[in-house]
């Protein structure tokens, strides 16, 4: 099996990380969830680069966004599935 | 027990023993991709549903072809302690062990930096750690100061310490400190004599100690001797998927073989605070860690801020690695302190472990330079740094092991890279795998092989100052 181009850490995330260089717009993707062990597909909607997370469902400003199965923070600009997740949209609900 | 377990040990693997402690750097990868193969038979890997085929085909099928690797994966840590590794390291009259034996030119304040890096300049294998505070600093952060000197030239990793201060009083309160583990210690005040008396007379001196220190003889000591801290740092999303993971694997490894280990990181536990506070042995312990992290966040960070911290947590690089928020980079950095290990207690800064083996949490910065400091000064002898983007900090005293996940860090900064773990996100490398070729590495560093961070003369060594002096 290729190395695939994205990995998320439980089921449950909203999001994923891409973990090769040069993902472009429109791409095909392969993720791999390391929780159970599963692979999914999916369309990145914009390049995006190394170590920086993709939506893996649509995600509603104000909505809590989840990585290791726990809250990463807050939603504050709608992100598409396959959308570039990151501080322009994701923000701490800390300090 | 441990001995007959050693015994099995050397029966089974000293041909590899052998191999492990002469590779060459270069050849790392290849051999740690060798190494568990070798033991099949012995310790199957427990993420063996994770391995692809690629996986397989780096590994002589011959040797791995049973599936009987998946029906008993439950056993590894059982198995593993019959090939607890042992090193070679010098052992200090107060029962510590060293895996460096640096002689050390310790200024008490900022004025003696000159005389000290004299002195080192003159005597060939003697090293001044320069440092900018000392002057006029009073209650806590006094004791800190106080702490950390004398943690500093306390640390096994030391054979002989030359204090030089400005005045006697103070200098000879952190000779008496250093003094109470038994090396040779002496202190030289520089009021009344002058820098040229002063490094003349301290250059005797520290000649007799660094010949002394080059006749000291390595003993076999085992991972109950071996005192391990851990931080990161320039993390990214790469560090939580695999580079800290690995670290935690290797503490829950280390654990069971009695080690002392310590992580830190106050701030940077933001988000996910109730859930290290759960990992403490018992509930009052996890309370104790939750009551500093609450302290630090109303006493100084809610005192002191003027935004979100959006400029310092996470930092610039980490945003550029691709971490958002401080709850992500916090979920992240608790990855490091393994699955099935607890911590046993909390330590203030520089303070130094009294429970035993075993995990400790220490309430230190975040910054890297500062955190290794202070846990040097605890007496930790060597320190596994996972990085995502690339910190490429060092310890004057205490060797930093490097590792990363992220391909492009190993691509454009090799030279700072210790252990590539950048396997894991291929899938070609299994988190225990990964652990493995970080005790490994970590075997070696205690056995003489410098770090990159050593090689390339990384001494950071940062007091961490509590306020403004008086």
């Amino acid at each position: 099996m290729a190395a695939p181009h994205f990995l998320v850490h439980e089921r449950k995330d909203s999001v994923g990380v891409v973990v090769v260089e040069g993902v472009n717009k429109g791409q095909i993707l392969t993720g791999w969830v390391m929780q159970g062990n599963t692979t999914i597909r999916m369309k990145s909607l914009k390049a995006i680069p190394i170590g920086h997370k993709i939506a893996l469902s649509p995600i509603g400003k104000g909505d809590t966004v989840t990585k290791y199965g726990h809250d990463i923070g807050k939603c504050i600009a709608a992100i598409s599935k396959g959308g570039h997740v990151h501080t322009h949209n994701l923000k701490t609900k800390r300090w | 027990m441990a001995k007959s377990a050693k015994k099995t040990a050397a029966k089974k693997a000293p041909a590899k023993r052998a191999k492990t402690t002469q590779r060459k750097p270069t050849t790392r990868r290849k051999a740690a991709d060798r190494r568990p193969a070798a033991k099949t038979a012995k310790r199957p890997a427990a993420k063996s549903n994770r391995r692809t085929k690629a996986t397989r085909r780096t590994v002589a099928a011959s040797r791995r072809t049973k599936a009987e690797r998946r029906t008993v994966a439950k056993k590894t840590t059982v198995r593993r302690t019959s090939k607890k590794p042992t090193f070679m390291g010098w052992r200090r009259k107060n029962g510590r062990v060293g895996i460096r034996n640096h002689v050390i030119i310790l200024p008490l304040d900022d004025l003696s930096n000159a005389a000290c890096e004299a002195v080192a300049n003159n005597i060939k294998g003697t090293m001044a750690i320069p440092h900018p505070y000392g002057r006029l600093q009073f209650g806590e952060d006094l004791e800190l100061h106080f702490r950390t000197l004398i943690g500093t030239g306390a640390n096994p990793n030391v054979a002989a310490v030359i204090v030089i201060g400005i005045e006697p009083q103070w200098t000879g309160r952190v000779v008496k400190g250093i003094a109470k583990t038994g090396k040779p210690v002496t202190g030289f005040a520089i009021e009344q004599n002058g820098d040229h008396q002063t490094i003349a007379d301290a250059s005797r001196l520290a000649k007799e100690y660094v010949q002394a220190a080059s006749e000291l003889e390595r003993e076999k000591c085992t991972t109950k001797d071996l005192w391990v801290s851990v931080k990161c740092g320039e993390s990214d999303t790469t560090s939580g998927l695999a580079s800290n993971p690995t670290v935690g694997n290797f503490i829950d490894k280390m654990d069971v073989w009695g080690a002392t280990t310590c992580f830190g990181e106050t701030s940077e536990i933001t988000g996910a605070e109730l859930n290290c506070a759960k990992k403490g042995k018992t509930k009052a312990i996890g309370a104790k860690f939750l009551k500093t992290w609450q302290s630090y966040n109303d006493d100084v960070i809610e005192q002191f801020k003027t935004d979100d911290l959006s400029d310092s947590q996470p930092t610039k690089g980490n945003i550029e690695g691709g971490l958002s928020t401080i709850e992500e980079k916090a979920f992240g950095n608790l990855e490091k302190i393994g699955k099935k290990t607890n911590y046993i207690d909390v330590l203030g800064p520089a303070e130094a472990p009294r429970k035993g083996p075993g995990l400790y949490f220490m309430d230190t910065s975040s910054a890297a330079a500062e955190c290794v400091t202070l846990q040097a000064a605890a007496g930790f002898t060597v320190h596994l740094f996972p990085t995502g983007q690339g910190n490429i900090i060092g310890n004057p005293i205490e060797p930093v092991i490097k590792l990363t996940a992220n391909p492009r860090t190993v691509r454009t900064m090799g030279e700072h890279v210790d252990v590539d773990v950048s396997g894991i996100l291929r899938r070609e490398m299994t988190l225990n795998k990964a652990g493995d070729a970080l005790i490994d590495m970590t075997i070696r560093t205690c056995n003489g092989r410098l770090t990159a961070a050593e090689a390339l003369g990384h001494r950071e060594f940062v007091l961490t100052k509590l306020y403004r002096s008086a």
